[in-house]
């Protein structure tokens, strides 16, 4: 039998279901399988007991036939920007010493009610600022993949630490969230499934904000079946959160198994970018005959404005973040550095609270937005954002998905691009046009590159139309049989 | 009757702009659903929204929408159905926050205008500049503790309505005046309780100065937080002195925020300011544009009350009162209902010097408001009924009402206990005449070689006789008959 | 458009945020890089065009005016920082402290 944390989550559930194997015992291989990991960092905080007590409630509710449904009993690791009650939560940030909420997200709440089994808090970019997990307060993640000479590699960022958690074997599935990428680039980083799904669809609240008007919570799984199922888990209308979509939950997984066949796929030339490495593209090919082979009509679409979404981005989600961040003050919760005067306090609390990628943020929000700037960036970066999204409603006018690469490159090295703060923004190049118009997008793992690393390939579909984006991802992911594993976390190849 | 200030160089005219914020009446907050109430525990009323705890998000309290739509109505000015939230960046102890969630490019309420009634008679019509929606900081407090400042935040999140004038206003007393009317409406439409000492209602007070005669706008200052009429009045009167006095040295006004002393009497520059204020507005990304149906608008249209204008014109109109006396009566809407109710099928105009007179006499000197009064208003209309009937008279009516003040009773079972029926019997009242003419032969001879002044001493006899309880106007005519003055 | 060392600092105090003085030049020349990155969106005809508010087209939800939240201060003072609390108000309730500020 194949060691229990090797199982897809879906293959979890039927086990636990047809009584092969507990949730208690499921959760005690991923206990074990987390503190033979710890070697990645993925975690902020480990929650054993809790995972404990609540496999056991699964074991017990099914035991009495009243299992929750397809995720009851299934450990998941939750990224440490979800509120979690009683259970610190830190955003990666020094900001947020001890702070221990006495609520719990939308989000994370509705797995719980569905029977998952928290494991613990996984690690990610401070505030989910960054795309390789390094600018951590705890440190930066490692890939479970390695690179040339065993070289520890970035998982990508922000969700970092739930992708390295998946990829490495220590959980059945995680949450992460995604405000430019931040789920769909790890997962393509570490050789797994990330969704977006569409903004409006799973609640913000009890979420730490980066950026409102882009932020989602999604799944990070090992299965594009396991991504439909723990969707299903997490979304629903909230209404707590005002951006939260008044509309039902449909059955992600309907679709999964009915291809492609007559599915119109898009292809924009626009994300065609200069420079963009030949095996990159090589792969983006590859996806499309894949999709043809299986019955799918490739139409060219323009997306005339996609090389200003990641500009756009820059300045919008700053700004946004530069407000949500302003109440990190040090009085009611977090760090306090003690001040002469309250101005004082203020400034020594976020001047040593704060990383210096979030301190850049801040600095270029609170810049674009002030007087006399308002104008010239941020609402010239709202208008080319309606220009981008225009663009997007004209292209579903003629197909029903976009294919796209996910990341312009595999996973680097930790220590890399870390000097360039641009060059390590145009890793998000390829996700940050859909985060701009809201639209739900996935990363399906689909090969690797010269040197052995995975790589992702992206596919977008229309507004809360996660069911055929679904069914698209399904089909590129049989195609690609994409099997490769990272090493072992113990050393060795598993 | 401009109001001016002389200077040596010459008159300077005062320019007055007021921005009222006004808390909107309503059980829960704007953005959560903590309670609004005045005066409990610190932090008792706080949701984990108004604590800016990470990831909470504001839901808007739709009763506070038609609140600010109503009173918008009332103002006679524009309703926007197309409305955005944006968040204005700051950083104080009571904004938890960092941002306070207004409204700043589109705010609900464009623009309208209030009638103000000059004590000269005249009216003068005043410009609304809009109306803004937005939320409550918290309290802080100073001097609970040497060395730190105690942070309340109960009051974070309650919605408020910020009114923002047009520079229209000339005088302290034409900013008293406005504000009053602005709390008179407020209270008509029941958006606001303008209780101003408990911070329901405050205004930031901007003033300039300029020469008589000029209409270029000089540099303003905003006196911010004054809680009283009386102290809007006597800050705009300071701050007017003092800029007059500061041009006439030679010298400049600076554009800042001033604070109103009312125990120095003066205004001073508020906080020290280390760093210039740049508010970073822009729309709330948590919160969707606010927009509105015409068919809301007109709902609301159609919910809303006789406001004081209208009354006060039909009180005119149909009472027959003074201008003066209808818009005594109007300003309170209580008041207003009272004075209908004790007039209703009666005298209306005695009914209104009643109210006005012995009444609001009898609740300032109890320090009793028109809603605590002992004597409801019907009680008052059958006092009025009672004198109408000749039961008793008039003087009589004055020692009923002390009484029915003073216990709550009925005015005609005061009357029947003290047996203070007027005496109509012309038979009675006849003898009574004949016996005091007889007794003072000298007087009625007095009267009789034309001194008509000296029957009213007749009448005083005659009445001292009865107890005071002889028709005073049968009396009148007994006496002249039989005296032929 | 250049951020120099005079501009950083102006926006450090308005994020209320310390920024050692020998990190200025760093940051005005980190910072530069950035925004001179973005203006390539100066590039883009947006003549006509609305900004965009929200991505999400949707009719918002609305409270009803019922309490039903509060009446939970030890929720809300859980995680607060002053190490010295405040003296208890009524009611179970208490306060946040900052340094003592000077109106
Ligand atoms: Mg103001
Ligand atoms: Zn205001």
């Amino acid at each position: 039998m194949t060691a229990l944390t090797e199982l897809s989550l879906a293959e979890a559930g039927k086990g636990l279901e047809a009584g092969d194997f507990t949730a208690e015992e499921l959760t005690r291989a991923c206990i074990e399988a987390l503190e033979g990991g710890r070697d990645l960092n993925a975690f902020i905080t480990e929650t054993p007991d809790i995972a404990l007590d609540r496999a056991k409630a699964s074991d017990a509710r099914r035991a009495g036939g009243k299992a929750a449904g397809p995720m009851d009993g299934i450990p998941i690791a939750i990224k440490d920007l979800f509120c979690t009650e009683g259970v610190l939560t830190t955003a990666g940030s020094h900001i947020l010493d001890g702070f221990t909420p006495t609520y719990e997200s939308t989000v994370s709440a509705n797995l719980k009610d569905s029977g998952a089994v928290m494991l613990g808090k996984t690690n990610l970019d401070e505030f989910a600022m960054g795309s390789a997990n390094v600018t951590s307060y705890y440190g930066p993640v490692k890939n479970p993949w390695k690179g040339p000479g065993g070289k520890d590699l970035v998982p990508g960022g922000s969700s970092g630490g739930s992708a390295a958690a998946v990829a490495g074997g220590l959980c059945s599935g995680a949450i992460g969230t995604d405000t430019g990428g931040s789920i769909r680039q790890p997962a393509s980083f570490t050789g797994i499934v990330g969704m977006k799904p569409t903004y409006g669809r799973c609640s913000r609240w009890g979420i730490v904000a980066f950026a409102s008007s882009l932020d989602q919570a999604g799944p990070l799984t090992r299965s594009v079946e396991d991504a439909a199922i723990m969707l299903g888990a997490m979304a629903g209308h909230d209404a707590k959160d005002s951006t939260s979509a008044p509309i039902d939950v449909p059955d992600f997984s309907a679709g999964l198994k009915e291809g492609v066949k007559g599915m119109k796929v898009g292809i924009a030339k626009e994300y065609n970018l200069d420079g963009m490495p030949g095996e990159i593209e090589a792969l983006w090919q590859q996806g499309m005959d894949w999709l043809k082979d299986q019955g799918a009509e490739c139409i060219d679409v323009s997306l005339a404005h996609t090389k200003y979404a990641l500009p756009a981005y820059y300045i919008v989600a700053p700004a946004e973040a530069s407000s949500n961040l302003a109440r990190y003050d040090g009085v009611r919760y977090g760090l306090r550095v003690e001040g002469e005067s309250l101005d004082d306090m203020y400034e020594a609390t976020r001047g040593e609270g704060f990383g210096d990628e979030v301190r850049r943020r801040i600095l270029i929000g609170t810049y674009v937005l002030s007087a006399g700037y308002y104008d010239a960036y941020y609402r010239q970066a709202q208008k080319v954002r309606t220009l981008i999204a225009k663009d997007f409603t004209e292209a579903f006018e003629q197909v029903d998905v976009l294919l796209t690469p996910t990341a312009p490159s595999a996973a680097f090295a930790i220590g890399d691009k870390m000097d360039d703060p641009v060059a390590m923004y145009l890793n998000d190049v390829f996700t940050v046009p859909a985060s701009m118009a809201g639209l739900p997008a996935i990363s399906v793992p689909a090969g690797l590159d010269g040197d052995g690393l995975p790589l992702g390939l992206h596919l977008i579909a229309k507004p809360f139309d996660e069911v055929t984006l679904f069914r698209a991802a399904s089909a590129l992911e049989e195609a690609a049989g994409f099997d490769a594993r990272p090493p072992s976390p113990k050393g060795g190849a598993s | 009757m401009s109001y001016l200030i002389s200077g040596e160089s010459g008159d300077w005219e005062v320019v007055i702009g007021l921005e009222i914020h006004a808390q909107i009446v309503s059980q829960a907050k704007l953005f959560s659903g903590a309670a609004t109430a005045f005066g409990a525990g610190p932090n008792t009323q706080v949701s984990l929204v108004d604590a800016a705890m990470p990831g909470m998000l504001p839901v808007i309290n739709e009763y506070c929408v038609e609140q600010a739509v109503k009173t918008g109505l009332g103002l006679k000015a524009k309703i926007n159905l197309h409305s955005v939230f944006e968040r204005k960046n700051y950083f104080y102890a009571d904004l938890p926050q960092g941002y306070q969630i207004s409204q700043y490019a589109e705010p609900i309420v464009g623009e309208g205008t209030v009638v103000l009634d000059m004590p000269d008679g005249e009216t003068r019509d005043i410009g609304i500049e809009r109306l803004h929606m937005e939320q409550d900081a918290g309290k802080s407090l100073h001097d609970q503790d040497p060395k730190r400042t105690f942070i309340d935040l109960n009051r974070s999140g309650v919605a408020l309505m910020e009114i923002v004038s047009k520079p229209d206003l000339r005088s302290p007393e034409e900013a008293g005046i406005y504000l009053r009317k602005i709390r008179s409406i407020l209270r008509y439409l029941g958006t606001c309780d303008g209780n101003m000492e408990q911070g329901s209602m405050r205004a930031d007070v901007n003033v300039s100065v300029r020469p008589a005669g000029s209409d270029a706008l000089r540099t303003r200052t905003e006196i911010k937080n004054v809680n009283s009429v009386r102290f809007v009045m006597q800050a705009i009167e300071h701050e007017a002195e003092r800029q007059v006095e500061a041009y006439e040295a030679g010298g400049e006004v600076v554009q800042e925020t001033r604070l109103f002393d009312a125990a120095k009497n003066e205004t001073r520059p508020m906080r020290a300011k280390e760093y210039a204020h740049d508010y970073r507005y822009f729309p709330d990304p948590d919160l969707l544009p606010l927009v509105l149906a015409d068919e809301d608008v007109e709902r609301i249209r159609k919910s809303l009350p006789e406001l004081p204008d209208d009354k006060k014109a039909r009180f005119v109109s149909d009472y027959g009162l003074s201008a003066y006396d209808a818009g005594v009566l109007v300003a309170e809407r209580e008041t207003a209902d009272y004075f209908e109710t004790a007039a209703k099928g009666r005298d209306a105009k005695q009914a209104a010097n009643w109210v006005t007179g012995n009444l609001f006499g009898a609740l300032n000197k109890a320090g009793k408001a028109i809603a605590e009064s002992p004597v409801p208003p019907g009680a008052l209309g059958g006092l009025l009924d009672l004198m109408a009937d000749d039961t008793i008279s008039g003087r009589m009516a004055k020692d009923v009402f002390d009484e029915m003040f003073e216990t709550g009773k009925d005015p005609a079972a005061i009357v029947a206990d003290k047996g203070l029926e007027q005496i109509t019997d012309t038979g009675e009242i006849e003898a009574v005449v004949a016996r005091i003419i007889a007794e003072n032969p000298d007087q009625a001879d007095d009267v009789r070689s034309g001194n008509d002044k000296a029957i009213g001493w007749f009448v005083g006899q005659v009445m001292k006789a009865t107890q005071g309880k002889a028709n005073p106007k049968m009396v009148n005519d007994l006496l002249r008959e039989k005296l032929g003055g | 458009m250049s951020l120099d060392k005079d501009t950083v600092r102006k926006i450090a105090i308005l994020a209320r945020i310390r920024v050692p003085a020998d990190a200025l030049d760093g940051l005005s020349v980190e910072l530069s890089n950035i925004i001179g990155w973005v203006e390539q969106l100066n590039e883009v005809d947006t003549e006509g065009v609305e900004p965009m508010t929200s991505v999400a087209d949707m009719d918002w939800p609305r409270r009803d005016d019922e309490i039903t939240d509060g009446g939970r201060a030890q929720d809300i003072l859980a995680n607060a920082t002053d190490p010295e609390p405040a003296p208890g108000g009524k009611d179970g309730g208490g306060f946040f402290t900052v340094p003592k500020v000077v109106e």
